[in-house]
């Protein structure tokens, strides 16, 4: 299937996003966050972004006090993903400017609509910022 | 943006992020939800502004981990507001807080369906993502053509298609029996014509899983995946929004190269030279750049490239091409190129003549192993085992070992089976296998399941020559101060069969041998007494001439155990007792075993079965794989059930020339449970029970045994009456805000019932609870604490630091810095005795909840007793014993006043739950107490303990007790515990004040707290002390 889920978690393990593609109960995610969550942030910077747990692999990046976390099936290209992440926060970048923590905070539905042009049901819909920016930047016009 | 932004929505995530704690979170949210809730409930007044409000922050909630168990009907019926904003919200909160099968869905699907046909394509693509992220059956059933004809409709524009073309990928996926993809080729082949990079995109994804399912049916794309890639690799014709980094769309030349390693090969010439040139120029071309972004992306399509050359199997200059591109790889500083690396060179394993070029880079994957990162430490590991074979198993086993001396908790079990597996596979003598599977026994015995000792029994019995070089490597590892069990098993099993054969070595005669063996005797439980007991009586039968002071001390052996409580040890020491009577005739009943008939490596056939199960990609299911088909890509369709060759068994080919296939397999262990059947009554050397149930059956790798023995010890600690002794000053939590937090629970009384039995909470609070679970052996101890967070928000700033005495070496492993709400970490402790003292061992805890600073120091249940090892002694054993330490220093004797009254039956259990064997019957007087441990520290390594007191019965606060051991500190150290265990001392000096455990501490508490001595004595100097005494 690809990716399984996209987490933003800041520094302290706070969740900031997520977004799952394929069911789980909600203690199933407690439980999946708190374990990738301990497992990802402990590690340090010379160490690859790459984590494999259970029986399948999180793709990580860090930007600042916000890492984002991406599960993703064992066979898939591992540095894909880790720019896809890229991808997104420079989308979010370009939308935001400057995008911080506090962005995606109080922005929770913006950063969904991002998330929900680029990938869809765990694959990659659309990499062009323009296209994946032009909902959004269509609705703010209207409303 | 100010416009459409949601006041109310951004005060709610504000409020939410000022709470201080876990509680004030938790407030929060449930007076938010019970707002939402009466607001839903007088639906007439929303506004669908306010709606579309309410239900982002149900999403908020719901993200923040707390259940939302209502208003998704409010979310789901948003989907059919007229307006695209509220129509929007409740398409992606649906598709967030609802799961396919949830009956509100069925209400929505037709206004789905109608914004999916409709003319407006901003809602259609809305209409298209949700679907196409939960969509189930029934919109398969109803919605799949309309997404076919949007798909492939030449009107509906690029934005519209490709959720059209992700939206059917789903359906497809779900419900492949509803979604009819016959004659689809035609229409992929014109989807891949396709010129928007975003339709092509997500078309290629749909491909994938097209292509994956039935490859025979898609040759006609084939030609256009190569087209694709020509093109994005030549940059034709891709606008600028598609390059990332200069690099024409990434993730499509990734899924394009994915989609062809579907296609077994590709027989087309033209269409192969095009890929292989493309293919070249990517291994060729693509350089080390300094921006890490290009560089990623870049190396993202070069290990796709690489992955696609070996599934293609190229030519072979091509091949080593890649190796050597793979051993570069492996070198370089970059983590995630190394980690890639090593984890493609485990893919290139399948092609098999590659295996050579490979082996040269052999030196930098054993130095990945000691890499600080675990996750290339697994690819090493998986690929040093991958490329294990005859030739290089000598080297890769014996680094496996060096490492295993340091690996970390988490790789230890791996590591171990992994080298158990390899030494069996591909052992180029036997006597390297033996030897290697004593080392690892020796090194890490909790990993070494049965099954594995049990296999080098059957080795040595089939193979003569083996025999005595067994033997003698047994004999030698018998000689080391702290020996696993498992290894005092498989020894004295070994030097019973085949000690004879050593009989004119130096320290080998049976006498000696029996000795060293039997000197392992106190610490060994019950699953190891029947080998010993069988061990003894063949060590019996084999002195020549007989020795009667050996016979004798054997038979002493064999008819205490004639009374033992366990079926099989009383059978064998009755049966032995009476067999060794006969004398000659003993020669024909106990012979040497059979051989044992061949079979398949349990271990092996286990690791299989175990790969098959787990989903991590390891080498030895590749390389099954590998012999089903040559595919790379592992679809879930691939056939895992069939079941791989044997593999090729080196030690069989030594003295066992064949392999016995699965159904020679199940007729020889009947005839091996027929023999058996026999060998029960009539021969005096039967396996045991669960050694014949673990021999024949499917073998578990177990995990340490050690649980069992500490079962039995949580048995006889479950007795009330723990010492009633008040505690000093040991638990000093300090806090900013001292006052705001009680611990739970009595902590001293935590610590005493813990010092008792090996499993319990040590601290709890409201927000962290610590558990602790110990296991000890001999003079090491395994505790492993357990952190669990009891709230919904982390915990941080945890610091965890043990504060040691002297005669203890603590090693705590890394405590994270902070506790994920609801989490539990477990931190690993090693503790090694290294002489007697009561000192305790503190572990001072803090951790940040919100602004509450806290922190405690708890002493750990590391104490004198887990050192003890209850042992029998007979009187023969006892008196010579007692009589040769005559006096102080190693024998002393104190009388006890102030006692804390207790029936004898009582004050026995009491002993008995510090771990001092009750030994009744040795003293003639009922009202005296006779017991005997074994203490274990590196400095005096295993020492008989032995332990009389005499009671008064007109006065049962007095009593006399005498400790002989031969350790002067050990003796003075063992009389001042038991002292402890004894009297009742009288509330602690707290001071004035309410007694509450909760003081602010007076001093950092540097050095361990006061013991619980009972004299404030220089505990630190005993020597002195006992000077002074005596």
């Amino acid at each position: 299937m690809g990716i399984r889920f996209v987490l933003m978690v800041n520094k302290q393990g706070q969740t900031r996003l997520a977004q799952y593609y394929e069911w789980l109960t909600l203690e199933e995610r407690r439980a999946l966050e708190g374990e990738i969550v301990r497992k990802c942030l402990a590690r340090t910077e010379q160490q690859c972004s790459f984590v494999e747990h259970r029986n399948y692999k999180i793709v990580y990046r860090r930007y600042a006090s916000l890492f984002f976390l991406v599960g993703v099936d064992n066979d898939e290209n591992e540095l894909a993903i880790l720019e896809f992440i890229h991808l997104l926060v420079e989308t979010m970048d370009r939308h935001f400017g400057n995008v911080c923590e506090l962005d995606i905070m109080f922005h929770l539905e913006k950063a969904h609509f991002m998330l929900e042009e680029m990938v869809m049901n765990g694959c990659i819909v659309e990499t062009s910022k323009a296209n994946i920016l032009a909902p959004i930047q269509l609705m703010d016009k209207t409303s | 943006m100010a416009m459409h932004g949601m006041r109310g929505l951004s005060v709610f995530i504000s409020d939410i992020r000022n709470c201080s704690n876990k509680e004030q979170e938790r407030l929060r949210v449930d007076k938010e939800l019970g707002n939402i809730r009466t607001r839903f409930k007088n639906e007439k007044g929303l506004t669908p502004y306010e709606k579309k409000k309410y239900v982002w922050k149900m999403l908020y909630v719901h993200m923040l981990g707390y259940d939302v168990d209502f208003g998704h009907m409010e979310a789901v019926s948003l989907i059919s507001a007229p307006k695209y904003p509220e129509k929007q919200v409740g398409y992606i909160v649906t598709s967030c807080l609802l799961n396919e099968n949830h009956d509100f869905l069925r209400l929505a699907i037709n206004t789905v369906r109608n914004d999916i046909i409709g003319r407006n394509e901003t809602f259609q693509c809305l209409a298209l993502t949700m679907v196409g992220n939960i969509g189930g059956r029934e919109f398969a059933e109803s919605l799949a053509p309309d997404v076919q004809k949007l798909l492939l409709s030449s009107s509906c524009r690029p934005l519209v298609r490709k959720k059209a073309a992700l939206c059917l990928l789903r359906l497809y996926r779900k419900n492949p029996d509803v979604v009819n993809v016959d004659g689809w080729a035609d229409r992929m082949a014109q989807l891949l014509d396709e010129r928007d990079l975003g339709v092509l995109t997500s078309s290629m994804s749909l491909f994938v899983a097209l292509v994956s399912n039935n490859h025979e049916a898609y040759w006609t794309c084939l030609p256009k995946c190569v087209k694709i890639l020509e093109r994005l690799a030549r940059n034709q014709d891709v606008p600028q929004e598609y390059t990332y980094y200069g690099i024409p769309s990434p993730w499509l030349q990734v899924k394009t190269m994915r989609a062809l390693q579907y296609f077994p090969t590709i027989e087309d010439p033209n269409t192969r030279r095009v890929l292989f040139e493309v293919l070249q120029r990517i291994l060729m071309g693509t350089d080390v750049v300094k921006n890490v972004n290009k560089n990623n992306a870049s190396h993202a399509v070069l290990f796709e490239a690489l992955a696609l050359v070996m599934h293609l199997d190229a030519e072979k200059e091509m091949m080593s091409q890649c190796v050597a591109l793979l051993g570069k790889f492996i070198a370089v500083r970059e983590p995630n190129i190394r980690y890639l690396g090593l984890e493609n060179m485990t893919r290139m394993l399948m092609v098999t003549d590659v295996q050579d070029i490979i082996k040269r880079y052999q030196a930098q994957i054993i130095a990945s192993l000691k890499d600080p990162d675990i996750s290339i430490r697994r690819r090493a590991l998986d690929l040093l085992y991958g490329m294990c074979d005859v030739s290089n198993a000598k080297d890769i086993v014996e680094e496996l070992l060096q490492y295993l001396s340091t690996a970390d908790f988490a790789m230890r079990e791996e590591l171990s089976l992994k080298a158990a597996i390899l030494a069996e596979k591909f052992a180029p003598d036997l006597s390297w296998y033996v030897n290697v599977i004593l080392q690892l026994i020796d090194k890490a015995g909790d990993f070494i399941s049965d099954d594995i000792w049990f296999r080098v029994v059957q080795f040595v019995t089939n193979n003569e020559d083996l025999q005595p070089y067994a033997a003698a490597k047994a004999r030698e590892y018998l000689d080391k101060p702290a020996v696993h069990e498992t290894m005092v098993k498989v020894s004295a099993y070994i030097l019973g069969e085949f000690g004879h054969l050593l009989a004119r070595r130096p320290g080998c005669s049976p006498k000696e041998i029996f000795n060293v063996i039997h000197e392992k005797h106190p610490t060994v439980s019950t699953s190891t007494i029947p080998i010993l007991l069988s061990a003894y009586a063949k060590i019996l039968m084999h002195t020549h001439p007989p020795d009667p002071e050996l016979r004798n001390q054997i038979w002493a052996i064999f008819n205490k155990y004639e009374s033992c409580i366990d079926v099989e040890i009383q059978q064998r020491a009755a049966e032995y007792f009476a067999m060794s009577r006969k004398g000659d005739a003993l020669m024909d009943i106990l012979a040497e075993m059979p051989k044992f008939p061949e079979r398949q490596s349990a271990l092996i056939k286990k690791a299989e079965d175990a790969e098959i199960d787990a989903a991590e990609q390891s080498a030895i299911k590749l390389r099954a794989q590998q012999q089903m088909s040559n595919a790379l890509v592992v679809t879930n369709q691939s056939p895992a059930n069939e079941t791989p060759p044997p593999p090729v068994n080196q030690l069989g080919l030594v003295k066992m020339p064949s392999i016995s296939s699965n159904l020679d397999h199940s007729s020889a262990d009947q005839t091996l449970s027929v023999a058996n059947g026999t060998l029960t009554t009539v021969d005096p050397q039967p396996p045991s029970a669960d050694l014949l149930a673990d021999i024949l059956g499917p073998l578990a790798i177990e995990g340490p045994p050690g649980a069992a023995v500490q079962s039995e010890h949580n048995v006889v600690s479950e007795m009330e009456g723990v010492p009633n002794v008040a505690d000093g000053a040991a638990i000093v939590p300090v806090g900013e805000e001292t006052n705001s937090l009680q611990p739970i629970g009595n902590i001293a009384e935590r610590f005493h019932a813990l010092c008792l039995k090996d499993s319990g909470v040590l601290y709890e609070d409201p927000y962290i609870q610590i558990g602790i679970k110990a296991e000890w052996r001999a003079h090491h101890g395994r505790l492993v604490l357990f952190l669990g967070n009891k709230n919904t928000s982390p915990l941080v700033s945890v610091q965890a630091l043990i504060l040691p005495p002297a005669h203890l070496k603590v090693e705590l492993s890394l405590v994270p810095e902070t506790i994920p709400p609801r989490a539990q970490v477990q931190c690993p402790l090693e503790v090694v005795n290294l002489r007697p003292s009561r000192d305790v061992a503190v572990l001072d805890f803090s951790y940040k909840f919100g602004t509450n600073m806290v922190n405690v120091k708890l002493r750990l249940p590391a104490v004198l007793n887990k050192f003890l090892q209850p042992i029998p002694v007979s009187a023969e054993e006892f008196f010579p014993q007692w009589r040769s330490l005559s006096g102080p220093p190693l024998k002393l004797q104190e009388v006890v006043r102030g006692v804390r009254p207790l029936p004898l039956l009582e004050m026995a259990n009491q002993l008995n739950c510090c771990r001092l064997m009750i030994c009744p019957g040795l003293d003639p007087n009922p009202n005296n107490l006779v017991a005997s441990t074994t203490f274990y520290s590196e400095s005096t390594r295993a020492m008989l303990c032995l332990v009389r007191i005499e009671t008064d019965p007109a006065d049962r606060t007095q009593l006399r007790v005498t400790i002989a051991s031969g350790d002067p500190t050990l003796t003075f150290e063992l009389k001042e515990f038991i002292k402890e265990q004894l009297i009742d001392i009288p509330v602690a000096p707290h001071g004035p004040g309410p007694a509450t455990p909760l003081t602010p501490a007076p001093t950092p508490a540097a050095a361990p707290p006061a013991s619980l001595a009972v004299q404030p004595t220089a505990a630190n100097d005993p020597g002195a002390l006992l000077a002074g005494l005596l």
